[in-house]
């Protein structure tokens, strides 16, 4: 299978919406950089198609044992400072960020 | 002609656990905690933290799933919903949508119509998100992320509603079994049970369901039965006019008893579910269930008929007492320790209700303890107290919770048993009033009352008047 006709199928109206949901702002150069990255991604994902999986049981979680749980015991640490030092404006103990209109 | 219209109508609840810790870490979920102090690596989605399922979730949302009829999903799984948006700091919020652990139940509900049935689609598990403060000053918004990772349970019902009066009926169900578990206090108005509600109209008879909207930002249920309203009608209006309803998401405005839609097309729906590969899959064994199903307790309906056989109470005072689970194990407490069931059930539907409201309590906020209530019970049934000192002390006991015995001595409420006193009160009081003596022996028996009132004020009201007047009478006429 070509690249080409995978790149193809990725369509200006899908670019925006990929765009939309990554909210992203693309220019036009990033556009096509886009286009051909997700041509790419799309096509070696394709390779899937060509296995059998005739009667293969889906896979949610490899190698993992179910039932891991946590007892529901409180921690009584202040964790303000720590997480807000991850925060890049932070103001009253609370990150800051661009407004959000739709409340 | 005009057509008819029904109202279709299907919920879905979110409801707070009421668990010590988070979904995911071990986070106090306690409210009032400064801003982000209940925060850690996993609920503030930092890269490499790993979320662990709290076991007491698992348990609350088996019995949730058993007391509403539903199947257990023996193997549930979580999955990611994913979308950007600043109270969620992961950009995914873990959810169930693949594997849900509860499916297929059903609540009875009854309204002035009768019983029905309302059948539940599904019951997840997932997380809060953290909450956002707009601050004015800056036009930038402030996140606290102390609610992010609260475990609610999603209860989504088949669109099996017609009425505000059925989805009132319905909320109060869940709310009643809910808080029966102990799983949540339910409370709209504080946010630990919220309910989108999805409503379409189609003609009456119609058997195909019209275009739905889902109305958010409903917070009590007078809100719930303005907004149907308003909505059903606005539906109606476009479908009059030839227009037809557009899908959407809608936030309701209680102040302005009307709604705008939320989310404009860039917020397209597209949440692109996937298995979460942090969280292994939850396998629920018979064992487990047998337990949560013995474990289930007595509820409303039940309880109710308990009461009226063993209590003998009227109807509408097991109402009362049944409408939390805190308040029906109370009454029995109290009941049993003062041997007076009635009489404990009095001071709970009358005097507690009564200082709950002008408090603006919850009906589950009983500031005293049960064996304080037993011991006023009594102390009022041997006749220690008058009805007036046992108002007293009910108040003292709600304000401080007060050992009713000890407030009672120390505020001289106690009526006045020693027959000496009481004997030399009642000579002092016919040596210091020869009129009234006079009048009293003259015919006019109203003159008793001021000898009365001379004991009671030398016993500093402590004397039981009835005895007060017998032993005046005695001594005058013996």
């Amino acid at each position: 299978m070509s690249d080409d006709r995978v790149i193809k199928e990725i369509d200006d109206e899908t670019i925006d919406n990929v765009s939309i949901l990554a909210k992203l702002e693309l220019d036009a150069e990033e556009r096509e950089t886009a286009r051909c990255d997700l041509g790419r991604m799309l096509a070696y994902i394709e390779k899937m198609n060509e296995l059998d999986t005739d009667g293969v049981e889906p896979l949610s979680h490899p190698n993992s044992v179910p039932n891991v749980f946590r007892e529901d015991d409180p921690s009584d640490r202040d964790g303000t400072e720590d997480s807000l030092k991850n925060a890049p404006l932070a103001k009253d103990g609370m990150y800051q960020v661009p407004p959000t209109f739709d409340r | 002609m005009t057509q008819r219209y029904e109202t279709v109508i299907g919920l879905e609840t979110h409801v707070e656990l009421a668990t010590k810790t988070k979904i995911f870490c071990a986070c106090s979920t306690a409210f009032g905690g400064k801003p982000n102090s209940h925060t850690c690596p996993v609920c503030t989605g930092m890269p490499g933290s790993l979320p662990v399922l709290n076991r007491e979730v698992l348990n609350a949302a088996i019995a949730v799933g058993l007391a509403t009829n539903c199947k257990i999903t023996r193997d549930s799984r979580f999955d990611r919903k994913n979308y950007f948006y600043p109270d969620n700091p992961q950009n995914y919020q873990i959810s169930q949508l693949y594997a849900p652990i509860c499916t297929d139940g059903h609540v009875t509900i009854t309204t002035e119509a009768g019983p029905k049935t309302i059948r539940i689609h599904e019951i997840h598990m997932e997380e809060d998100a953290g909450k956002l403060i707009h601050d004015e000053w800056t036009n930038t918004s402030l996140v606290d992320y102390n609610r992010s990772g609260v475990p609610l349970l999603e209860i989504v019902s088949e669109p099996d509603m017609r009425s505000a009066e059925e989805v009132i009926a319905y909320l109060e169900k869940l709310r009643m079994l809910i808080s029966y578990l102990g799983a949540s206090d339910c409370k709209l108005q504080e946010g630990s049970m919220r309910a989108d509600i999805n409503i379409s109209v189609r003609p009456v008879g119609s058997t195909t369901f019209g275009t739905r909207t889902e109305m958010k930002n409903l917070n009590s249920f007078k809100a719930i039965a303005h907004c149907i309203a308003g909505e059903t009608e606005r539906q109606i209006e476009l479908l009059e006019m030839g227009r037809s309803v557009t899908q959407e998401t809608r936030r309701w405005d209680e102040n302005k008893e009307s709604s705008r839609a939320m989310r404009s097309k860039e917020d397209a729906k597209d949440y692109r579910y996937f298995p979460d590969p942090d969280l292994p899959p939850v396998h629920v064994t018979e064992a487990q269930l047998e337990k949560a199903a013995a474990g289930l307790p007595e509820f409303r309906e039940e309880k109710t008929e308990r009461f009226r056989k063993t209590y003998g109470l009227p109807e509408k005072d097991i109402a009362i007492l049944t409408e939390v689970r805190q308040t029906a194990d109370f009454f029995e407490e109290a009941g049993r320790l003062s041997g007076e069931p009635k009489k404990t059930a009095n001071y709970l539907i009358v005097e507690l209700r009564q200082l709950q409201k002008e408090r603006g309590l919850d009906a589950d906020r009983i500031p005293f303890s049960a064996e304080h209530l037993a011991s006023l019970v009594r102390m009022s049934t041997d006749g220690r107290i008058s009805s007036g000192a046992a108002k007293q002390i009910f108040a003292a006991m709600f304000e401080a919770d007060v050992d009713p015995e000890s407030y009672a001595e120390t505020n001289g409420l106690l009526i006045v048993r020693d027959d000496s006193a009481l004997d030399s009160a009642v000579k002092n009081a016919i040596a210091a009033n020869p009129k009234a003596v006079e009048d009293y022996r003259s015919g006019k028996k109203k003159a008793l009352g001021a000898l009365v009132g001379a004991v009671m004020k030398e016993t500093r009201g402590q004397a039981d008047p009835a005895e007060v007047n017998k032993r005046i009478i005695r001594t005058l006429e013996g």
